[in-house]
């Protein structure tokens, strides 16, 4: 076969669709790929090395730390970024060092050309300190000590050096919880007299009398409260007292010798010398804690429960919302609604809303939800918190109901579509026996319609879960200090702010003062989004399947 | 059988059973214990006696017949207002975006509250008026240095201050600072100057505020020498600026005076110490009328009888020059009356004896010297410009005029927002209320009226959104969207034109790379490939596009941009590459023997190029460097930032990738449907006619499917125009006006996203905003739509065909 007839089959351009298929394949997995492998990976114990580097003519320091990742650049980029790069060096390697210490060095993020390097080893004895502050501490025990005397030195005291920084957490537990609920609680208590002044002082048919009487009895329950607070107080002072007993002296990798108080450790590790057994569980427990922790070191360490928390509240939320909402409306279009132009033509209305694009429904749901309805809310019933916002200012119902209208238009049509599948026959039947309208609809039509409305459901609950522009004007915010949720009354907090997956991975990536360091956690945090959205839409896809099969079989 | 009989069954029983259980009635007993569903005895007459036993009598199902009509129609009625309410609902999101748009519309309004005699006595000249920012309290400055603090709505005096003047001296000349100052400047007969400021405290005593008048002295209750010979101030300017106050003053012999005070209150014995630098300009060009000096100390503008405005360099007193002078009026006819500046002291608002109205700044030439600039003309007055008086907070002023008319002018929208008469006789001094929202003036009969100013939006016009508009210190005319900064005097850029564009550049490049991908992707999807890849094909295009866009943002502008900077060569061979090496690799499957070709059957080509493509992006990514340092001296965008293009990491091309990568999946599905939905028949009839595959699909299917592959990127432009985190994180948001592929852009949503929740609530910016969403709203809408009839359409001609 010449070419000029291969050409001619039209064989080349079969390929060439072909290829875009495959491409728009390698990117879907590759995406998922590089999601799955970053965010998984960050949890691993990572290697640490140790080297000399050459940093100018025989000025050699040593460095630790962890590899992140290695690329090749021209030799000339790294010599204008002031490296001493031989000449006839055309391209160079770097690589990207996680040395800890923002406290000692400034900088945890260190590229490192491999030129100026010397030889990689990994010593056993290197310690990795998880800290409260200041990042990861990397370096080498030395001693350690409790009230300032040296219980004991070297590598060897690492099981009591475990021990001990349990026992910090489990003190630092315990005052989290002191201060989270019990001078919580109080200050809530304080905050609800001080509102109960102000109701007072704006109740102006009160006698003059009776209100002094009130503000009385709030002055002596609040100087009660105060008393409370005193007590409580000395016990925090005294478990922190307690929890700062002890501490270590390590040495960082410029030999510095540097005392660090437990209480200030979350987790001491030495990655180079476990067991694969051992770095599994570590792995284990860090994705636990990932998940499970709250964030810390404005979001850049710790985990990311609020935000799972309330990206899965804010999403049930909206899925009451928008299920009685949609179906009904759809029930309306397709059983009761006379079937003509003006219905054709909401119908393609209610279908093209679905395509405005998200940023609109945030802008009308700041405007009417937040301005507008919780501005007159607030002046009806909340008059005493004034001029501070309850419900006129952005929250969880608002953003709520912002996702439930972009989402209405994925119910109705889903539902539509399943109603308009159900055979006639079934409908007729049930009306030839006599039944109402209402009595078909309810008895026969709609628990058959069920699986499609909650098709519908499943991808607008996929789609509001991944759904972020809308929520920064809405209610989302980088770091909420309560759960929307707790066990004070009402319990559920719908005016409250809440923290949000989607806008953790905006927040954290973007707005971060050390993007290096938060890096791992928004490939965590965008893993976790995907997987969420992921599994949600394959089971409506699944559910679809079935349905459009089993349908096909009985509609026939 | 009546209707309740049925009815009462199927109330009692799932459906199902009431067709059973009807059965019954005409069947022997016995089928129906075959049936199984209600075991009876068999004594039928027993059973029968059940059946009827349990059905209530005539009066209960009567109302039992009732009561179902009534949730019947109960139900008709509460899904139908239910159902409608959603619908209104929805279009309650156009209506209510509209209506937050709606007051930039309105008009301007000036309606005259209060008149009255003017307080303090009609025998003085009035000098200037002014008033408190709650509008209670006025203030007169009289000629003879009385200053009457008056109640605003009534016209009583309610406290006068003699200004001390030194004896034998008179009042000659006056000027005002910025009107936030409240500075006042009063020249005097013996060539001294005294600085007054009124001020205005309030007082709260029992929650009730009491605005409480007072007049200062900044420079002490002494007046400030200006001209060392003594001679008469016969014109005056003042302005507060960061390091003092400046002072230009013309002799009565025409002599132009520039003294530059700071005035220092002493630790020891609380006295005023002035200190004061005085300088000579030398002789003034022609007869002044007015005289003006910026609140920077660097610039001097003078106007003089023949109709010339002459600008001074004062930036070094000491090395003072007249810079430029320029011809303000037409014809000799025609004089200068009324001059100030605007907020800001940038701008010169510039009143004629004909009636007209200009602006005028200075604008910086090449070689960084400054020309007095016509900017633009206003509405024009029917009378000769009589008095302005310009906005406190705001770039905009009013005018008044001999035929007692008052206008708003506001100059960067070029507008003029209302020309109305409001006196019958000539106005002689004009103030604004410090939250522009009244209006005081005395006329030529002495009396005061007190306006109320309604003027909220002067900033937006359609020429402020959509058209090129100088802005104070720039070249020329040009679209600038500046929204705020942290300067009080800024003069806010609403150009639409930069975000429009953007919006318009980041769905282009999208689109750019959606189009091929998708289109052709989706020809092979539903015409080529196997049934048990598009199995695995189409799932995976729906997770795709269920993909939050917030991910693909963050990827795309912490991996993809900074990937893509370093290596920049790569990417671009890979393009270029691609579909060349896709042919090749055909051609070369095409010469290996059929029986290994035979090994891969049709419809499975794509899985075969995987490979390919992997190794050939791998390949590309590692001779990067190599092209890089062979072809441009080792950094592919130092040599871009040498050739002139601008090179922003995070630019138009990293946002194509990633938006495209959003919308390929939007084109894929609906042009995948069209294209799979073409009747089989005339795909049959053409190959059986001898056309090859790939001719049937060129000729027949794309022709056939083209509405439907039309809409599919109408849709998908219409998904890329909306998006918004994609562009947020993966461009730096900076409103450039150019189509380079290697810079970024803001677009109207992620400029909605930035900046709506920083905004005043109802604020002109605000309602700006709310246009940007409306924009989007109501293109993406009409888009959709026009895709979607397209689609119908294509369904039913499907159907006939």
């Amino acid at each position: 076969m010449k070419i000029r007839a291969w050409f001619d089959s039209g064989s080349p351009w079969i390929w060439l669709t072909a290829g875009m298929v495959s491409l728009s394949m390698i990117m879907v997995f590759g995406l998922l790929m590089l999601i799955a492998v970053r965010g998984l990976g960050h949890f691993w114990p990572p290697q640490v090395v140790a080297f000399e580097y050459e940093q100018g003519p025989g000025q050699v320091v040593s460095v630790l730390g962890s590899p992140v990742r290695s690329e090749t650049v021209p030799g000339l980029t790294l010599r204008e970024a002031g490296y001493v790069i031989p000449e006839n060096v055309e391209l160079a390697r770097r690589n990207l060092i996680k040395q800890g210490n923002r406290d000692l060095t400034g900088r945890d993020f260190i590229w490192y050309p491999e030129d100026l390097t010397g030889q990689w080893t990994t010593p056993l004895e290197a310690m990795i300190l998880e800290r409260r502050e200041w990042g990861d501490f990397y370096g080498f025990l030395r001693q350690v000590k409790e009230e300032g005397l040296v219980v004991g030195e070297g590598f060897e005291v690492r099981e009591e050096l475990l021990r001990r920084v349990e026992r910090a957490n489990e003190l630092f537990t315990t005052i989290n919880r002191i201060e989270r609920y019990e001078i919580g609680d109080l200050n809530r208590s304080i905050e609800r007299i001080r509102l109960t002044e102000r109701r007072l002082e704006l109740d102006r048919d009160l006698e003059d009398q009776v209100r002094e009487q009130q503000l009385t009895d709030l002055q002596e329950q609040r100087a009660e409260l105060d008393r409370q607070y005193e007590v409580i107080n000395t016990r925090r002072l005294d478990l922190a007292a307690q929890m700062r007993r002890d501490s270590l002296v390590a040495e960082a990798m410029d030999g510095r010798l540097v005392e660090i108080p437990l209480a200030n450790v979350v987790h001491a590790f030495w990655p180079n010398s476990m067991s694969l057994t051992e770095k599994m569980g570590h792995y284990v427990r860090t994705i636990w804690n990932f998940l499970s922790g709250f964030p810390r070191e404005a979001n850049t360490e710790g985990g990311i429960f609020p935000a799972i928390f309330g990206t899965v509240l804010m999403v049930m939320l909206m899925s009451i919302v928008v299920t009685p909402l949609g179906v009904l409306a759809a029930i309306y279009l397709r059983e009761y609604a006379r079937q003509g132009p003006l219905v054709r033509l909401v119908r393609i209305s209610v279908n093209n809303l679905a395509g405005v694009p998200s940023i609109v429904f945030g802008v009308f749901g700041l405007a009417f939800f937040v301005y507008f309805i919780g501005g007159n809310l607030d002046r009806w019933l909340y008059p005493e918190s004034l001029p501070a916002p309850t419900f006129g200012t952005p929250g969880l119902l608002w953003s709520s109901l912002t996702l439930a209208l972009l989402t209405l238009p994925v119910v109705i049509v889903s539902t539509e579509e399943g109603l308009a599948r159900i055979p006639s026959t079934i409908r007729h039947g049930s009306l030839a026996l006599g039944a109402t309208k209402a009595e078909t609809l309810w008895r026969t039509v709609i628990p058959l319609a069920t699986p499609a409305m909650m098709t519908g459901l499943i991808l607008a609950v996929a789609r509001a879960a991944g759904e972020v522009a809308p929520l920064m004007l809405v209610g989302v915010v980088k770091l909420a200090p309560n759960l929307p949720v707790d066990g004070y009354f009402p319990y559920l907090h719908l005016e409250r702010k809440f923290m949000h997956l989607g806008f953790h991975i905006y927040d954290v990536g973007f707005q971060s003062p050390n993007v290096e360091a938060s890096r791992p956690l928004v490939y965590a945090t965008a893993l976790t989004l995907v997987l969420i959205i992921i599994v949600l839409n394959l089971t409506a896809i699944t559910i679809r399947n079935y349905l459009r099969e089993k349908y096909r079989s009985e509609g026939d | 059988m009546p209707p309740a009989w049925s009815g009462f069954f199927s109330v009692r029983h799932p459906p199902a059973n009431a067709i059973r259980s009807v059965c019954v009635r005409h069947r022997k007993p016995q089928t129906m214990n075959n049936n199984g569903v209600q075991p009876l005895p068999s004594d039928s007459s027993t059973a029968l006696d059940r059946l009827f036993g349990a059905m209530p009598d005539a009066k209960a199902r009567e109302s039992l017949r009732k009561f179902r009509a009534v949730k019947d129609v109960g139900a008709k009625y509460f899904v139908s207002s239910s159902g409608l309410g959603v619908v209104l609902a929805l279009a309650l999101i156009f209506i209510f975006l509209f209506a937050e748009l709606a007051p930039i519309f309105a008009p301007a309004e000036v309606d005259v509250s209060t008149t009255y005699i003017v307080p303090g006595g009609v025998d003085q000249q009035t000098l200037l008026l002014d008033m408190d920012r709650y509008q209670e309290v006025g203030v007169r400055y009289r000629k003879d240095g009385m200053v009457v603090f008056f109640d605003l709505a009534s016209g009583d005096p309610l406290e006068q201050v003699a200004i001390p003047l030194p004896e034998g001296t008179r009042i000659t000349s006056h000027a005002h600072g910025e009107p936030r100052s409240n500075l006042v400047a009063l020249g005097l007969s013996d060539g001294s100057v005294m600085l007054v400021r009124h001020d205005f405290d309030l007082d709260w005593t029992d929650d009730i505020r009491t605005v409480l008048p007072k007049l200062e002295f900044p420079f002490g209750a002494e007046p400030v020498a200006v001209d060392d010979r003594h001679g008469l101030l016969s014109h005056l300017a003042v302005q507060q600026g960061a390091g003092g106050t400046a002072l230009a003053a013309v002799t009565e012999d025409n002599r132009l005076l520039l003294s530059l005070l700071s005035a220092q209150v002493s630790f020891m014995t609380g006295e005023t110490v002035v200190d004061a630098a005085r300088y000579d300009l030398g002789q003034a060009p022609g007869d002044v009328v007015n005289i003006l000096i910026s609140s920077n100390w660097s610039n001097l503008f003078l106007s003089d009888q023949g109709g010339t405005l002459h600008y001074y360099d004062i930036m070094q007193p000491k090395k003072t020059r007249l810079a430029h002078s320029l011809k303000v009026v037409s014809d000799s006819s025609v004089s200068i009356t009324a001059m100030d500046f605007l907020l800001g002291t940038v701008s010169i608002a510039l009143g004629r004896s004909d009636g007209s109205l200009s602006q005028y700044f200075l604008v910086r030439d090449e070689n960084n010297n400054y020309f007095i600039t016509h900017v633009r003309d206003f509405e024009r007055h029917h009378a000769a410009i009589t008095a302005l008086a310009t906005e406190y907070t705001r770039k905009g002023f009013a005018a008044a005029d001999a035929s007692g008319m008052v206008g708003l002018h506001y100059p960067t929208s070029s507008r003029t927002l209302l020309l109305k008469k409001v006196v019958d006789r000539p106005i002689e001094t004009l103030a604004f209320s410090p939250t522009n929202t009244a209006l005081l003036l005395q006329d030529g009969a002495s009396q005061v009226r007190l306006l109320d100013v309604f003027n909220p939006h002067p900033e937006a016009s359609f020429k402020a959104l959509w058209q090129k508009v100088w802005y104070e210190g720039r070249a020329g005319p040009d679209y600038v969207w500046q929204s705020s900064s942290a300067s009080d005097e800024f003069e806010s850029k609403y150009s639409q034109m930069p975000l429009t564009l953007g919006t318009l550049k980041a769905s282009l490049y999208a689109m750019l790379m959606a189009i091929p991908l998708a289109i052709l992707g989706a020809i092979y999807a539903a015409y080529f490939m196997s049934p048990r890849l598009r199995a695995i094909v189409k799932p995976s295009i729906e997770v795709m596009e269920a993909l939050p866009t917030v991910i693909l943002g963050f990827l795309a502008g912490l991996w993809l941009a900074p990937f893509m900077e370093n290596n920049l060569p790569a990417v671009f061979s890979i393009i270029l590459l691609m579909p060349p090496m896709i042919v090749i690799t055909a051609f070369i499957w095409s010469r290996l023997p059929k029986s290994v070709r035979l090994f891969v059957p049709d419809g499975w080509e794509a899985v075969l190029l995987v490979p390919m493509l992997l190794v050939l992006g791998w390949a590309c990514i590692s001779i990067s460097p190599f092209l890089e340092i062979w072809f441009f001296h080792g950094s592919a965008r130092q040599w871009l930032t040498d050739v002139g293009i601008t090179y922003d990491q995070r630019n138009a091309l990293v946002v194509g990738l990633a938006m495209g990568f959003a919308v390929i999946p939007t084109i894929f599905s609906i042009a995948e449907d069209a294209i799979f939905n073409v009747p089989k028949h005339l795909t049959q009839g053409s190959l059986a006619l001898g056309a090859t595959p790939w001719q049937t699909v060129t000729r027949v299917v794309l022709l056939t499917a083209s509405p439907g592959i039309f809409s599919a990127i109408m849709i998908g432009f219409g998904r890329a125009v909306g998006e918004t985190m994609i562009v947020l994180m993966a461009t730096g948001n900076s409103p450039v006006m150019n189509f380079n592929i290697f810079e970024g852009m803001r677009t109207l949503s992620a400029n909605i996203a930035v900046e709506l929740p920083e905004t005043a609530v109802g604020s002109t910016h605000y309602r700006i905003l709310f246009l940007a969403a409306l924009v989007l709203f109501a293109l993406t809408f009409i888009v959709n739509t026009a895709a979607e009839m397209v689609r119908q359409h294509l369904r039913r001609k499907y159907s006939s065909l």
